[in-house]
């Protein structure tokens, strides 16, 4: 175990019944970072941060809070505070009673309490709605009721579960940029559970994601969205054109895969070198995808696609298109790159990839 | 949000006007004889007919002066305060019980705890009368704050029940990963959230117990509540004192219910500001 390490998951399983929400899981917090755990619903992301709260007990394993074993540790003598889905704000309580609350709870003086309350709802920019009910705020305005609830005892580790799926977008992103600086200043470790790769992405400095109760992958944003380490995680961030296929040569240089919509090559370091005959799963973004009229010059490789449509996404737009097989391969571009290409529905054209940018992934 | 109202439905003005002509009628028919019997208390006549003689207070005088009615009352009031504590602190432990856990044949508890109010007064009262006598409890006050708690505890468990329902699942969760005990969760959260349902099924089965008469005519032998002594001057004369004395506790049954209902209205569907 690492002196930088907060919280480890070692060997933990948690079941339900005969259902299994978490299989052996093995992971480390590292104290004062932001990591994200994102996956879609039921993959056990919000399963893992109750029982990081103790919400929750390991079936098997242990959880480690600064190397104590707290598996048994109930989830009041623990200081994990976690902001909810809901906020599960108090509402009988104004907001300066919402946010001494725990401060009341662990035996803290009247005037102590106050102070720190206080001092709470001035850095979260709510000190004036102080006296107020919760039911008088607005969506913003108790999302960071909930946070200096939270935070106020000055956790090591605060935990957030979907905190912001309430917001409009707009109000999100701004969230978002407030919620990152509070990390950044406090130095306080946050654990944000998320179903949004936005939110993941834009926060969090490593991100985990998990599928049907197991780690897929754990990374930094860049990591996992550059070198995708299952084809489950490039599915599932969508960014990325994958196939499938045989290994037909594999060298020290690079390799040669051959799918049903031809051979690509890829080159550059591999880190497990498939023999030849082995399966193989290569995927290249679709920033690094390129569509032109006529075949590309060039050491690329090229596959002959018709359009089906297009997508609008701001700077960008993404044209979707397809093999002969029926296989989809989509491209995002500029409008700019895109102006001089026919991009019609039905418009034969040739999508090219350097093999430089494909990328293998493990055949699960 | 914006609310449609009837006006905004476009709807047709007669029906409109006779839907309300209904409510009135209907209104009528039930509060007429509560109504009569409140006039006539305050008639000098000795049967109620019409026209009415002047303006009296002679029958609440001959109650106020008859020594077996103030002990009926109270004995009706001390037994309706205390049924009212007992029976609210049993439906909240069941309403809670309810909530929070889950168990084999939790189906069955909560058909056994709501049961009481369905079974019929008469046989409800002669099982008590039985029940109580063979343990040597009949013809007490007791005996009559026993077979009430019986029938009014699964009307507190219905109302805190309802209230339980409406507080966010994550709140009590929230409370213990706050640091606080469940004990402390208890008192600062559960009890705060329910106090208005918890207020609203005391003054409630203060006024079920107030108005009971069946059972408490079983099991009560010489501590009659004031209904069980209603009956007792109808089996022996008519007179205005019964208008009397039905006008007095009409008055406070209906006050309890009032405070219940502007308790449990109140404070149930928090307003939500937008934006």
């Amino acid at each position: 175990m690492n002196r930088d390490t907060l919280v480890s998951f070692e060997g933990v399983v948690k079941r339900f019944g005969s259902f299994v929400a978490v299989q052996r899981m093995d992971f480390e917090i590292r104290k004062g970072e932001f990591l994200a755990i994102m996956g879609s619903s039921g993959c056990g992301k919000t399963t893992t941060l109750r029982m990081l709260a103790g919400l929750e007990a390991p079936t098997e394993g242990t959880i480690r809070l600064s190397g104590k074993p707290i598996n048994h540790l109930p989830t009041w003598e623990r200081d994990t505070p976690m902001v909810w889905q809901s906020l599960a704000l108090f509402p009988f309580l104004n907001v300066r009673e919402n946010v001494e609350f725990a401060l009341k709870m662990r035996g803290v003086g009247k005037a102590e309490r106050r102070r720190r309350a206080e001092q709470w709802l001035d850095r979260m920019q709510i000190l004036e709605f102080a006296e107020r009910n919760i039911a008088q705020l607005s969506g913003g305005q108790r999302q960071r009721v909930a946070l200096a609830r939270s935070l106020v005892v000055e956790p090591e580790i605060l935990l957030l579960d979907e905190p912001l799926s309430a917001l409009d977008a707009a109000l999100k992103v701004r969230m978002q940029s407030v919620l990152k600086n509070l990390q950044r200043e406090t130095g306080i470790t946050f654990v944000y559970v998320t179903h949004s790769q936005s939110e993941a992405f834009s926060m969090a400095d490593r991100v985990v994601i998990m599928s049907r109760g197991r780690i897929e992958q754990i990374g930094t944003p860049q990591e996992i969205y550059g070198t995708p380490r299952t084809r489950f995680v490039a599915d599932f961030l969508g960014s990325s054109n994958i196939f499938s296929g045989k290994v037909t040569q594999s060298g020290s240089t690079g390799l040669e895969v051959a799918t049903r919509d031809g051979a690509f090559r890829l080159s550059g370091s591999v880190p497990h070198l498939p023999q030849s005959g082995e399966e193989a799963t290569i995927t290249v973004l679709d920033t690094k995808t390129n569509l032109s009229v006529t075949p590309p010059e060039g050491n690329l490789n090229v596959v002959p696609v018709r359009v089906i449509g297009e997508e609008f996404v701001g700077a960008t737009a993404t044209i979707y298109t397809e093999t002969d097989t029926g296989h989809e391969i989509k491209v995002q571009k500029s409008h700019d790159e895109l102006a001089s290409l026919p991009v019609g529905a039905g418009q034969r054209l040739y999508a090219s990839w350097s093999p430089a940018d494909s990328h293998l992934v493990g055949a699960a | 949000m914006t609310q449609i109202s009837g006006e905004e439905l476009n709807r047709n003005r007669a029906v409109d006007l006779a839907l309300k002509v209904y409510v009135v009628l209907a209104y009528a028919f039930v509060f007429a004889p509560i109504a009569a019997s409140f006039v006539f208390s305050f008639n000098s006549d000795r049967f109620p007919s019409i026209p009415l003689g002047e303006f009296s207070l002679e029958w609440y005088q001959a109650v106020a002066s008859d020594p077996l009615v103030w002990q009926g009352l109270t004995n009706t009031l001390v037994i309706g305060v205390i049924v009212g504590v007992v029976s609210t602190v049993l439906g909240f432990g069941a309403a809670y019980t309810d909530y929070r856990y889950h168990f084999m044949g939790k189906q069955v508890y909560l058909a056994l705890a709501l049961l009481p109010p369905t079974i019929p007064v008469i046989i409800l009262g002669l099982a008590m009368l039985a029940y109580l006598s063979r343990i040597d409890l009949s013809g007490r006050a007791i005996s009559v704050i026993i077979s009430h708690v019986v029938v009014c505890a699964p009307f507190a468990m219905a109302i805190i029940r309802l209230r339980l329902s409406q507080m966010d699942p994550s709140l009590e969760p929230a409370a213990w990963n706050l640091g606080a005990s469940e004990w402390a969760t208890m008192r600062h959260v559960i009890i705060p959230f329910t106090k208005p349902a918890i207020f609203g099924a005391l003054f409630i089965t203060m006024a079920v117990s107030f108005d009971e008469f069946a059972v408490a005519w079983f099991v009560s032998g010489l501590n009659e509540t004031l209904p069980v002594k209603v009956l007792g001057f109808l089996q022996g004369q008519v007179s205005p004192r019964i208008n009397a004395i039905g006008t007095f506790v009409f008055v406070i049954s209906m006050t309890l219910v009032i405070l219940a209902q502007i308790l449990l209205s109140g404070r149930s569907a928090p307003t939500v500001e937008k934006e």
